[in-house]
């Protein structure tokens, strides 16, 4: 895999981020029907999953490694709070160091090395120039804490939620480029505390059929889904607090600019039991394809064409769109000529 | 369950008369780290028969060179313990599933009080050394019939010292006990039915939130009356000896049934009826739940009928 090179202005300022063909004929494209409703659309990560694909490993690098890491540095600079560890969470951060050196350097290991001799480890990320011996448990031995450091380095976000009265807390995570949510406000939150904005499923009990089944998720036992949204520009901080310096693009959306300005948004999500400290990882692994982009493949198209122009009212404002929805679907229309049923 | 690990039996060690400790190693691939009261199944492959038993894991968490359980022998037993006793050599070979958590200690506790009746101690041997490592504030209070039951009684004196409080033939005044304890303690129990039943009454009467009372129910599921479980989409009908669990039962007849703990709590099992009475014994299933006489937890829970028809 062939990273781009480092780029500060791919998410931001001159928003420079491209999709390479490769890049598109993997984007994990969300829909397996026209119509979108809520489900528990879960599955196991079963590994490894297809070859190329973005669930060949436990956690998927692409192209954009430098330029997400990059922006990653920049959103931390400004705001220290996207990054948060309660002190409880301690071992689940040294979970998680361990869990991604292994993987990254199991799955990538032209760009990762992770050894252990005795008490001491070795780390080298070479992309980032990172080169850092450590004793795993010892915070004295890393240059900050250990889910920061590692948190860096790692292509998407992610939450290590704290199991406890049958419940899962927000309690620990780095997380820059959240789909208009942010950490510091969920921070403590109980799952259904943090999901309390989502329309619709309380209603259908969806979220209590779910804690059921992720607090019951075992060691060795991941899964995944997928979930989305849309998002003008290729912006990944699209979070509250930077709302006033994205929130007046959704205005800006004509028929001349859907395919360059409009972008499908769609997060992989994956939940892996940390074993020593029994947190579960949340995995949030960002994708981003233009209206250009995703309309080289006609399939594609024309169901994003079904599903934008049939998704209830009550979603289409949750996600942000009622601003350009209607543009978007005119658009797309020329990508679906067919008759739909009527219903 | 296809996910089970290849063990070997490295060290059987008597504890007591009744108590046998079991020390497995891995046989392929390391086994997996584990967190602090988590348990495993033990599958055993008896003549004729499979026997599938959870036990909590006793070694230390920071170590996962090796997992350690200890056995005690049921007397009137449906035969797993009498198996690990009986049966096992070391140098045989198993498998066990990845460990599973039920029974975490909460992190956010500014004092833990570990209450464990007889062979009940078992979480709390692994719960000694996260607690130890991570220098929090604890105590254990050890209550036991006889030395038999007691039988980890000298090896917790020296780990523990004087955080470590032994009942042999009585119980603790929990009221007591529990009655000056400062904001922000909670309290682990795993015993027997009555005493986590007293550990709650009192803990309530106390006024202390129900999220400070932690229990975890050890006991193995009890037999019953033989009963006949009725696929109803296979149309095929499986007899449930009285002393074998409908899972157990279900799974020797070749379905796959996901589970956990194997003892009324996980809630993994929970299996449609569509006719039939059901005695539920579990942990896991509400009040309405069970009453609707829809769902049954097939590890622990039984019919009452003759026949029990499920939608399998």
């Amino acid at each position: 895999m062939q990273l781009a090179p480092r780029d500060t202005q791919a998410f931001r300022g001159q928003f420079t981020y491209r999709n390479s063909p490769e890049a598109v004929s993997r984007f994990p494209f969300p829909f397996p029907e026209d119509d979108y409703m809520y489900s528990v659309n879960t599955e196991p990560h079963t590994l490894p999953g297809p070859k190329g694909s973005v669930y060949e490993h436990m956690l998927d690098i692409d192209e954009h490694y430098l330029c997400e890491t990059a922006e990653r540095a920049m959103v931390l600079e400004e705001d220290p709070a996207r990054c948060l560890a309660m002190p409880h969470m301690e071992q689940a951060c040294w979970d998680l160091l361990e869990f991604v050196m292994t993987h990254y350097a199991q799955d990538y290991p032209e760009h990762f090395s992770f050894t252990r001799q005795g008490d001491q480890y070795e780390w080298i990320n070479r992309p980032l120039g990172i080169h850092q011996t450590f004793v795993m448990g010892d915070a004295s031995t890393l240059p900050m804490p250990p889910m920061e450091f590692i948190g860096r380095q790692m292509q998407g976000d992610f939450a290590l939620l704290d199991q406890r009265d049958a419940d899962l807390f927000m309690d620990a995570g780095v997380i820059t480029s959240p789909a208009d949510w942010s950490l510091a406000f969920d921070a403590g939150m109980s799952f259904k505390q943090w999901h309390g904005p989502v329309p619709l499923a309380h209603e259908m009990g969806i979220f209590d059929r779910v804690l059921k089944y992720l607090c019951a998720i075992k060691v060795g036992s991941p899964i995944r889904r997928l979930n989305w949204t849309m998002t003008i520009h290729p912006r990944m901080d699209s979070s509250p607090e930077t709302y006033h310096q994205w929130g007046a693009d959704r205005t800006t959306i004509t028929p001349e600019n859907v395919g360059r300005d409009v972008f499908l948004r769609v997060e992989l999500q994956t939940l892996v039991r940390m074993p020593r400290s029994h947190a579960l990882f949340f995995g949030i692994r960002t994708y981003l394809i233009s209206m250009d982009d995703l309309t080289t493949n006609k399939a594609w198209a024309k169901r994003l064409h079904r599903v934008l122009a049939n998704l209830p009212e009550a979603l289409v404002d949750y996600k942000g769109m009622t601003r350009y929805r209607d543009t978007v679907v005119e658009w797309l229309s020329e990508y679906d000529h067919e008759l739909q049923p009527q219903t | 369950m296809s996910d089970l690990i290849p063990v070997r039996v490295a060290e059987i060690e008597q504890i007591s008369s009744i108590i046998k400790q079991f020390t497995f190693v891995a046989d392929e691939k390391p086994l997996p780290p584990f967190s602090a009261g988590s348990h495993v199944v033990v599958q055993m492959e008896g003549e004729g028969k499979r026997f599938r038993n959870a036990y909590s894991l006793i070694s230390n968490p920071a170590d996962s060179s090796h997992y350690r359980i200890a056995v005690r022998l049921q007397e009137r037993s449906r035969g797993g313990s009498q198996f690990m006793h009986g049966e096992f050599r070391p140098g045989d070979r198993l498998f066990i599933s990845p460990p599973a958590n039920m029974f975490l200690p909460d992190w956010q506790a500014r004092h833990h009080i570990l209450i464990a009746g007889g062979i009940g101690i078992t979480p709390f041997l692994s719960y000694g050394y996260e607690l130890e490592q991570r220098q929090a504030s604890f105590e254990v209070h050890y209550v036991y019939r006889n030395a038999e039951t007691g039988a980890f009684r000298e090896a917790l004196t020296e780990r523990f010292g004087n955080r470590l409080y032994c009942y042999s033939g009585e119980r603790p005044d929990f009221y007591t006990l529990l009655g000056h304890q400062p904001l922000g303690t909670h309290v682990y129990v795993c015993g027997p039915e009555a005493m986590i039943q007293d550990v709650k009454a009192t803990a309530s009467a106390l006024g202390w939130s129900p999220q400070r009372v932690h229990y975890e129910a050890f006991t193995a599921p009890q037999p019953g009356k033989p009963f006949v479980a009725r696929l109803s989409r296979s149309q095929q009908d499986v007899a449930v000896a009285g002393d074998t669990p409908l899972l157990d039962a279900l799974e020797a007849h070749g379905l796959e049934i996901p589970n956990m703990c194997r003892g009324g709590v996980c809630g993994q099992c929970k299996t449609s009826v569509v006719d039939g009475d059901i005695e539920h014994r579990d942990a896991f299933l509400d009040d309405q739940e069970k009453a609707s006489q829809r769902c049954i937890m097939p590890c622990v829970s039984r019919s009452s009928s003759d026949y029990l028809v499920l939608d399998l």
